[in-house]
């Protein structure tokens, strides 16, 4: 079976490629790149007016199975995914039980393949329990057949200096990232926002800045130290944005992510009291989104992730205070990217597809995701730049309903995903599998 | 007039001027030997707290009974959440369906009040929230250093103690600005906000400073619990820098006012001769919060402002 996409603008931000083109897809693979293909026995779909990308990788996702299923399941995390163009996503080991042992992610790895709309591809934790006490089965997991290589205490920073290097020096042996949630725990302690005017004058308790930063460099110094690979997780202030910029031009083997909301939105919304913007790290000012944007342009920000945390109607629906953070990410984010990002003249397509594509399949070293050439893994998105949409929370693929987005107009839609050569979605609808 | 009462800020000079001006009007009803007018007859109003408060739910509770409204308590604890017991928003439609017409509101998290006024059709009166705002703490405030010192503009007004953690802080320095006062906020660095300057307030850590100059000192509540969090080293070393006692007291401008939302801590934030004087409102404060609370009650849910009550 081949499947002809016809009119399309085929931007690889691998090879650099930008131009109308068509693209022949047989057996999963992408056969052909050339200006209309001709075949008698294929199966045309006209994508004119729509991008053709390689599909997107979401470095942080929170599909929380096993432990929530209330919440999510990795099949309805992966349909999800898939609407928003996504081939690839990281799941985040802060689950019930955590995915700090072989098993657990071998059972996420293979809840993925059963669900079978993108690849799932469990990171695993750094500690036990996610408590930064004693060692998860690093190796355990990197050997598995989920072959993990993020490990994370994601939703935690790891407070123990000492216990963070030896983690980055035992990951050595096992070609592994050191991810964290820069955190200092007493600094933030019982925050439930940004720090600043706005913090002061809404009576609720603030986290700094400094809360973040301190743990930046602590773990930069320390990947310096070790020669561990270190990213940071949702970055998220001005403050950081330098430390990592510095860092790489230290020639330190640091890389950085930045989410949506972060580059979308300050903590200005919250004078709402909308727990549904409610997330950690907190939504900042406007100059440190400003540098996020800066640092997403100039490339001290490497990859665009979600973060993606679906929560169960009843739990953000109650005091602020008492609302979980997190919020769903995947169906929103090529939209925020092209309409915060692109629109506004700050990036190229070229360069947000790279952020959400490109360099995080690099990172996360998944050869067949992030390009789109003659020969590679059919892993392709097709998306209209232009059009607009009105987000409808009710309509999400994903069971959370919590974003600070709803009714917001957005331009950039995503019309067809093809995963591993199998269409996930046509015309903006997941057909695997249905809706879960 | 607005519909519900959540922040200071919804509030111009001349509807705090109205709001106070309609209080001096039904404060003469408290004198008279039958309490009671009419105006909210057949209407509901509850009083929603889920933080203890007696003094704020009585005053709420009387004002409402004065102009003859059918009066509820609810009380229920701020800690609660969706695993344990009601949540917040069942609570708020569970008074919607019985058909109360306004919720006084106490919630110890901070824009409560604000989510209940997107649930319900009733109007909502903020009665603290967190460390947000208490809007009816700062109208009776208005109304008694009105009633002492007639003209609020350019009065000089100390607000002393911890400002990090008070509702009363906040409103009060929204409302004073309105009204064209100035405002110091003093106390220890740990419990002033630096970005406390953004709402129109100067800050200093000394009130040896400007006690001098004051014409109003109000001293907020010293909890114990600061004390635990480390953030002044001595209960015994706060009242030494920033609680009022007589030495401080004598530097005062001879007709400056001494004023406390109470509870007060007495030997903490002020002495306990000090809070007897003459100079120290205190006792006025309350009796004038049960006038205002009456005049919100009547403009938010009762007549127009044209009838204002016949007396």
């Amino acid at each position: 079976m081949t499947t002809i996409l016809t009119g399309g603008r085929v931007i690889d931000p691998s090879s650099g490629r930008d131009e109308i083109l068509d693209v022949a897809i047989e057996d999963g693979v992408v056969t052909e790149l050339a200006p209309n293909i001709r075949r008698s026995d294929a199966d045309s779909l006209n994508v004119e007016g729509c991008v053709v990308s390689p599909g997107f990788v979401d470095m942080h996702t929170h599909l929380r199975e096993p432990g929530r299923e209330d919440e999510e399941t990795i099949a309805s995390a992966s349909a999800a995914a898939a609407a928003g163009g996504f081939t690839a996503v990281c799941a985040m080991p802060n689950t019930d039980p955590v995915a700090d042992n072989a098993a657990i992610v071998e059972k996420v790895w293979a809840l993925g393949r059963e669900a079978g709309l993108v690849e799932v591809i469990p990171a695993g934790a750094l500690s036990k329990g996610l408590r930064g006490e004693k060692m998860a089965d690093i190796g355990e997991m990197a050997r598995s057949v989920a072959r993990v290589r993020l490990f994370t205490d994601d939703g935690h920073g790891v407070q123990d200096s000492l216990f963070v290097r030896r983690v980055m020096e035992y990951l050595l042996a096992f070609d592994g990232i050191y991810a964290e949630h820069c955190e200092d725990a007493a600094l933030a302690a019982g925050g439930q926002m940004h720090e600043g005017d706005r913090s002061a004058s809404l009576g609720l308790r603030g986290v700094p800045a400094e809360a973040e930063e301190l743990m930046a460099a602590r773990d930069i110094a320390l990947a310096k130290l070790t020669g561990c690979p270190l990213h940071l997780l949702h970055i998220s202030t001005l403050g950081t944005v330098e430390l990592v910029r510095r860092a790489k031009a230290d020639g330190i083997a640091v890389t950085a992510e930045a989410t949506p909301h972060h580059f979308s939105l300050t903590d200005a919304y919250l004078e709402s009291f909308d727990p549904n913007g409610k997330v950690n790290p907190p939504l900042r000012a406007e100059a440190d989104r400003v540098a996020i944007v800066a640092g997403l342009k100039d490339g001290t920000i490497d990859a665009i992730a979600t973060d993606h945390a679906p929560h169960a109607i009843e739990e953000k629906d109650q005091e602020f205070e008492f609302a979980p953070p997190g919020l769903v990410g995947l169906e929103t984010a090529l939209a925020l990217g092209i309409t915060n990002l692109v629109d506004t003249g700050e990036l190229t397509l070229t360069r947000l597809i790279e952020l959400m594509s490109t360099a995080p399949a690099r990172l996360l070293g998944l050869g067949d995701q992030g390009r789109i050439g003659s020969g590679s893994a059919a892993n392709v998105t097709v998306f209209d730049p232009s059009e607009g949409w009105v987000v409808e929370p009710a309509a999400f693929n994903s069971h959370g309903r919590n974003t600070p987005f709803a009714g917001a107009r957005l331009n950039g839609k995503v019309r067809h995903t093809f995963f591993r050569g199998v269409q996930t979605v046509r015309d903006g609808a997941v057909t695997v599998g249905a809706r879960v | 007039m607005i519909k519900h009462l959540l922040s200071m800020d919804q509030l111009s000079k001349e509807d705090i001027t109205k709001i106070l001006d309609t209080a001096a009007s039904l404060q003469q009803v408290t004198s008279r030997p039958i309490k009671k007018l009419p105006t909210l007859r057949g209407r509901t109003v509850c009083n929603l707290f889920y933080e203890a408060s007696t003094r704020t739910r009585i005053s709420f509770e009387l004002a409402a009974k004065r102009l003859s409204a059918d009066v509820i308590n609810f009380s229920a604890d701020s800690k609660s959440s969706v695993a344990k017991g009601e949540s917040f928003k069942d609570t708020a439609w569970t008074l919607e369906a019985m058909g109360v017409d306004a919720i006084i509101v106490r919630h110890g998290s901070s824009g409560a009040p604000l989510q209940l006024s997107k649930w319900v059709e009733a109007s909502v009166i903020n009665a603290g929230d967190g460390a947000h705002e208490h809007p009816t703490q700062a109208l009776l405030d208005l109304f008694s250093m009105r009633e002492h010192l007639k003209d609020l503009e350019g009065l000089h007004v100390g607000i002393v103690g911890d400002i990090t953690h008070s509702r009363v802080a906040r409103s009060g320095v929204k409302g004073l600005v309105t009204m064209g006062a100035e405002v110091t906020l003093v106390g220890p660095p740990t419990l002033v906000p630096p970005q406390a300057e953004a709402w129109g307030a100067k800050i200093s850590y000394s009130l040896d400073d400007v006690i001098g100059d004051l014409d109003i000192c109000y001293l907020l509540r010293v909890q114990q619990e600061r004390q635990a969090e480390q953030l002044f080293p001595s209960l015994r070393e706060y009242a030494a820098n920033w609680g009022l006692d007589a030495k401080r007291v004598a530097r005062m401008k001879p007709d400056a006012l001494v004023m406390h939302p109470g509870p007060m801590n007495r030997g903490v934030e002020i002495a306990a001769d000090v809070s007897e004087l003459p100079r120290a409102i205190i006792l006025g404060q309350v009796a004038n919060g049960l006038a205002v609370r009456m005049s919100l009650l009547y403009l938010m849910l009762g007549g127009s402002e044209d009838e204002v009550p016949a007396i």
